[in-house]
């Protein structure tokens, strides 16, 4: 068993490290899993955070949510940052004996998926100590819904919409968990914020190892993926019911499913709460959706047998 | 040696954490979540869900809304397991 394990909510109450007032939407699926890393991570903690929504939300000057050191930068250096903040208390701690920092590095799925892959690549590389959250919408929500790396097969986003010559994204999401394994990095995951408890005790395992770990998070937009306030973490956890989110971890190359699904909602269901993805119900696209279909079914026995080679 | 001059662009620095609370999200607001304290078991389940955060826990255990930041969003009243949240219109 980990140490530190968290099992009740109440454990967690009282170590928000972010304030009330910041300007993210209604139900928003980003603040409520950045809310949630923030409460399990361990003391004191400094926050890198990429261009993003959350950077946007968080911080309208001269105002800032964050209860704790917190530093924007560039779209594509999260990473770059953090390993230099680490770098430097590292030698800190070793000249004048100061107490060790933990570090966390906020993205966005544009921040990391496309823009800032290379920093994220050269940090995990050089081995630094700290946790990489991507926080992924599946789109570029903070300048109006522009597709990305990380958007699905068939989603309606403003520069891949719904019309007669295409029918919304025309390419698979990329596999950025794949990509971060290949780095054989000691730790690396993914999370739902519907599922607290994983995500936060994820948060913790990542923590406990010397060197760069890795946390793909799902974060549902309103917004973006054009669903009731209300819903979002319904559609978080339809995600994870319906295979589209699996939730496993890779810790050092062993690869676990934490949340085993073993009887699917069909996928349809988590596509009909959403504007984004509903029209793949209609007959005529009916490929476009066995397309869709293959690729969750593939990932999730590829994950399977990944996992048993190593049970 | 010449001394350096160094020199902090205007902005760029927020000395004040936390200091969002000066700005209330309330207003936002066009339906209000309202809590059945006889149904309320103190889970926190809202409260783990909660954007914001604009959930408290009361004295007994139990929950209470801050209303000076609430957006109205719902999230609470669908996920709460013994259907004590509900919402009302402004």
């Amino acid at each position: 068993m980990l140490v530190g394990e968290i099992k009740t909510i109440k454990e967690l109450y009282g170590l928000d490290l972010i304030a009330p007032g910041h300007r993210a939407c209604a139900g928003c699926g980003a603040l409520i899993a950045v809310r949630q890393i923030l409460m399990a991570s361990k003391r004191p903690l400094i926050v890198v955070s990429a261009t993003s929504c959350l950077e946007v939300t968080s911080t309208p000057y001269p105002q800032t949510m964050w209860k704790t050191p917190w530093v924007h930068l560039l779209f594509e250096n999260a990473a770059t940052a953090a390993s230099g903040i680490e770098a430097a208390l590292k030698v800190l701690s070793r000249k004048y004996n100061r107490q060790e920092h933990y570090i966390i590095a906020f993205g966005g799925d544009g921040g990391t998926f496309d823009i800032g892959i290379q920093a994220l690549s050269g940090a995990l590389e050089r081995g630094h100590r700290f946790i990489y959250v991507c926080y992924d919408n599946e789109a570029y929500m903070n300048t109006g819904i522009q597709r990305s790396g990380a958007t699905p097969l068939g989603a309606a986003t403003t520069t891949s919409p719904v019309g007669t010559k295409i029918v919304g994204k025309t390419q698979q999401k990329k596999d950025l968990m794949e990509i971060v394994v290949a780095h054989r990095i000691p730790y690396a995951a993914t999370a739902s914020p519907s599922h607290w408890k994983d995500l936060v005790n994820k948060v913790r395992k990542a923590q406990s190892y010397d060197g760069p770990s890795f946390i793909h998070v799902i974060a549902p937009c309103t917004r973006g993926w054009y669903f009731d306030t209300s819903e979002t973490i319904k559609v978080a956890r339809l995600a994870v019911e319906t295979r589209y989110w699996p939730l496993y971890e890779v810790e050092n190359g062993r690869y676990r499913i934490t949340h085993p699904v073993p009887n699917p909602k069909p996928l349809e269901e988590f596509l009909k709460v959403q504007r984004r993805l509903s029209h793949l119900l209609l007959p005529e696209n009916a490929e476009i959706l066995e397309s869709l279909k293959a690729y969750v079914n593939e990932r999730w026995e590829r994950l399977q047998k990944l996992s048993a080679c190593f049970a | 040696m010449a001394s350096v001059k160094t020199t902090t662009l205007p902005g760029g620095i927020i000395n004040r954490p936390g200091s969002t609370i000066d700005y209330k999200t309330g207003t936002w607001r066009v339906k209000r979540p309202v809590v059945n304290l006889d149904k309320c078991i103190g889970c926190l389940i809202c409260w783990i869900y909660c954007p914001e955060p604009a959930i408290i826990k009361r004295d007994d255990g139990k929950i209470d809304f801050d209303y000076d930041y609430c957006k109205g969003c719902g999230i609470c009243s669908l996920e709460c397991p013994t259907k004590a949240i509900r919402i009302v219109e402004e």
